[in-house]
């Protein structure tokens, strides 16, 4: 498949690693900020390709760990409504909130689909109008700008039932509080390739200004991680901090303008919740008032879901391992009692969980 | 957090296109790249169209590979 | 007759049996269940052993590209027999339907089973029908058993694998859940894909009539090739390494395990099966499978090995090692 096979060929991957092994002199702590590269990099065994010297750490990018266990809550409130269909992403259906998951509460008789695409649930709420379509948000910025047209195509055909219930965030906020934090020291950042798609690679510019570390977008196939990897060695070798675009084909310096525009358009920054960071300023998104018709917030306070007693199970470690902070390893519940089949936190629940990835494609004690 | 898949434009109608990834198919939406064009590819994630793909920086970062394999064999 | 399916079809008066008759009678009617006794009675051949199986089904769409719930049920349960080394003897079939399902739906779904009964070469002697209200079954459902008979001489079983067995594989994995998943609402992709659900017991005889060594046998059907492979991993207590690059897969089934997130190892299949055999048989049941029509594209997929019990790895495109472990909950699409 085009763009895919040849970014996994084995020659070229050995021959990166090669320059990897031959460039690196010092050892370097990488982080990465993306769960789909946290997932890439254990799918492909890229931790035991490279060579020694070099520990890539987890970040807080997975928009499944990331929501707090009060927003799920929320969520499973609004599911619960009667006459209310919730179109979920199919990532968000095992994540365990106070009380159970959207998947238990579907087993208690509540609405919940699985959708491919918001505009599936556009196309829910066209063939139901009796029923009421709340889509619910979550990603990063790759995916918010596709709410926001999915949104303004709702408010242009005005269908009236449907809803979004918004729990997007945005990716800088959260990677600038893990780097002020001090708490894990960094040689260098992979910098999630499709965010910066959106964002463009320029947006990253604040890990050298700010933190003098040198950043990498990278992309997701083998090669892609890997040369983004020998960069930021490279980089770390020289003294030097930049941002530099590993991910060419698909990031343009100033990103995709028109995705942009349309984030711009429908959302506004808001303060949001990140488990294992707390609540961080301006790091959210909340539809505009023009937009309230199709806001789900509303529907909280009517129905008391505003005021929900959250709390994370007891002995979760997810915020610490968010934050880099905890390998999945050090965790004292992984794969005791904690379990893809029996998940504690959303770690080990969703795909590109530290743990989940680490559990599922790594050795096991 | 962003599965992203690249496919190639075959048709385009409206703000949407049929995308083409090993011979499945599925109508996309092209508002995040009204500028696309049949036969274009395009990184599709969760039904539309989010950036569209540079053969050009493509075949560069592929070419990294020759000068590294070649500067490995100490030819460059 | 009605055209959809009424209660009363189920109460075991006169409407059941035009049903029954019409139906089910007229599309796989043979000696034994013509007789409408309440329990086939068959003989049992002679040196073997009885096998015995059975299996809900409750797939949907009811209707998928390449199959449906029929077929899926006759194969099922023969592929269950013939996994065992058993040859099938006989199959029932049991329907649970709900009221006012169309009855030529129920005719197709008959067919169907018709159909793949003739392909594996045996017969359902008995069966039964109920029906429920409007509501409570979700169309249909089946539930077919199946006996065969295991000859003597013939032990196949998961616990059988040893190290340095090989590890065979008939054909391309993902076909049969990524046709089914093509059509779950909500996901809506147009894909050149068709369920692979086939009666494997005709492969499985040409394997063993290629001589001793066979092991084991599983068709990889729900959780796919990787959470068979970890059964039979468990059973035997060895471990098993498989190699990414030998494992087939069609473009189709690539393109949207990709789009959806999903890994082609963890989809169902139900025309495949995975064969552990002796390292000396290897080349001959390969061959002996590559000469059937059902597997055509076997290949060798991997090794048994000594280690860590129940463990199972997959040796990447790129020689990295990584643990294929069993799956965990459903197969869901994603988009982180």
């Amino acid at each position: 498949m085009k763009y895919l096979d040849e970014f996994r060929s084995p020659k070229r991957v050995r021959a990166v690693l090669e320059r990897i092994g031959e460039r690196r002199r010092r050892p370097l702590r990488l982080m990465e900020f993306c769960g789909t590269h946290t997932h890439a990099i254990f799918r492909h065994g890229i931790r035991q390709l490279l060579p020694p010297g070099i520990a890539m750490l987890s970040g807080p990018g997975c928009p499944v760990c990331v929501t707090s266990a009060a927003d799920l809550d929320r969520a499973i409130g609004l599911a619960g409504l009667p006459g209310v269909t919730l179109a979920i992403f199919g990532d968000m259906l095992r994540v365990p909130g106070s009380h159970g998951s959207l998947q238990a509460a579907k087993a208690a008789g509540a609405d919940v689909r699985v959708v491919y695409s918001s505009l599936d649930a556009l196309g829910i709420a066209r063939a139901h109008p009796e029923r009421t379509v709340i889509l619910l948000g979550v990603g990063f910025e790759t995916t918010a700008p596709t709410i926001a047209a999915a949104v303004l195509e709702a408010e242009r055909d005005r269908l009236a039932n449907f809803r979004l219930y918004c729990l997007h965030k945005l990716t800088p906020p959260a990677a600038i509080a893990i780097l002020r934090s001090g708490e894990v020291a960094l040689d260098g950042v992979l910098a999630p390739g499709h965010v910066s798609a959106i964002i463009g690679a320029e947006a990253w510019g604040f890990v050298p200004r700010d933190f003098s570390l040198p950043a990498a977008v990278a992309g997701f196939e083998p090669l892609d991680i890997l040369l983004a990897i020998a960069d930021l060695v490279e980089q770390h070798e020289a003294g030097q901090a930049a941002v530099h675009n590993a991910y060419g084909r698909g990031v343009r310096p100033a990103g995709n303008l028109v995705a942009v525009r349309l984030m711009e358009e429908v959302f506004q920054p808001v303060p949001a919740e990140w488990r294992g960071l707390g609540t961080v300023p301006a790091s959210g998104l909340g539809l505009r008032p023009r937009f309230l018709a199709y806001d789900a917030t509303p529907l909280l306070a009517e129905h008391g879901l505003d005021r929900l007693e959250a709390h994370e199970p007891a002995g979760c470690r997810c915020g610490d391992v968010l934050r880099g902070a905890l390998s999945p390893e050090g965790c004292p519940l992984f794969c005791r009692a904690c379990t893809p089949e029996r998940p504690v936190g959303p770690c080990m629940v969703s795909s590109e969980g530290s743990c989940a990835a680490s559990y599922r494609y790594g050795e096991r004690p | 957090m962003c599965l992203a898949v690249p496919a190639r434009i075959i048709t385009i109608e409206g703000t949407g296109a049929e995308i083409e990834v090993g011979g499945v198919r599925r109508r996309v939406g092209l508002q995040l790249t009204p500028e696309a064009r049949i036969g274009d590819y395009v990184l599709v994630h969760t039904g539309f169209a989010i950036s569209i793909l540079d053969p050009d920086e493509a075949e560069a970062t592929l070419q990294l590979f020759q000068e590294l394999d070649a500067s490995r064999r100490g030819e460059s | 007759m009605s055209n959809v399916v009424l209660l009363a079809h189920g109460s075991g008066g006169r409407l059941s049996h035009d049903l029954v008759t019409r139906v089910f009678g007229a599309a796989y009617g043979n000696p034994i269940l013509a007789r409408m006794d309440d329990a086939a009675t068959l003989p049992m051949p002679p040196g073997s052993r009885l096998a015995f199986t059975t299996d809900g089904f409750v797939v949907r769409p009811l209707f998928f590209p390449g199959g449906d719930i029929g077929r899926l049920a006759v194969c099922g349960t023969v592929n269950d027999l013939a996994m065992s080394g058993a040859q099938p003897l006989a199959l029932s079939a049991a329907l649970v339907i709900e009221e006012g399902f169309a009855i030529a739906d129920l005719e197709r779904i008959a067919a169907s089973m018709a159909l793949a009964a003739r392909e594996a070469g045996v017969e359902i002697v008995t069966g039964d029908t109920k029906v429920v209200e409007r509501g409570h079954a979700d169309g249909c459902f089946v539930t077919t058993a199946g006996v065969g008979a295991i000859a003597d001489g013939v032990d196949i079983s998961g616990a059988n694998a040893r190290p340095g067995d090989v590890v065979l594989l008939n054909g391309p994995v993902g076909d049969h859940g990524m046709a089914i998943m093509s059509r779950r609402e909500g996901l809506r992709f147009e894909a050149p894909l068709a369920s692979d659900a086939a009666p494997l017991n005709g492969l499985v005889k040409a394997m063993l009539e290629a001589g001793p060594g066979i092991r084991c046998l599983r068709d990889p059907t729900r959780g796919g090739l990787a959470t068979t492979l970890n059964e039979l991993a468990g059973q035997s207590q060895v471990t098993i390494i498989v190699e990414e690059a030998r494992i087939p897969v069609r473009p189709a089934v690539r393109g949207l395990c990709e789009l959806l997130g999903l890994d082609p190892l963890y989809v169902a299949n139900e025309g495949k099966l995975v064969a552990i055999v002796a390292p000396e048989a290897a080349e001959r049941v390969l061959a002996a499978m590559q000469a059937h029509a059902l597997g055509r594209d076997s290949v060798a997929i991997g090794r048994v090995e000594a280690g860590r019990a129940g463990r199972v790895a997959l040796r990447t495109t790129l020689g990295a090692h990584r643990v294929l472990d069993m799956m965990a909950g459903e197969l869901l699409p994603r988009i982180c």
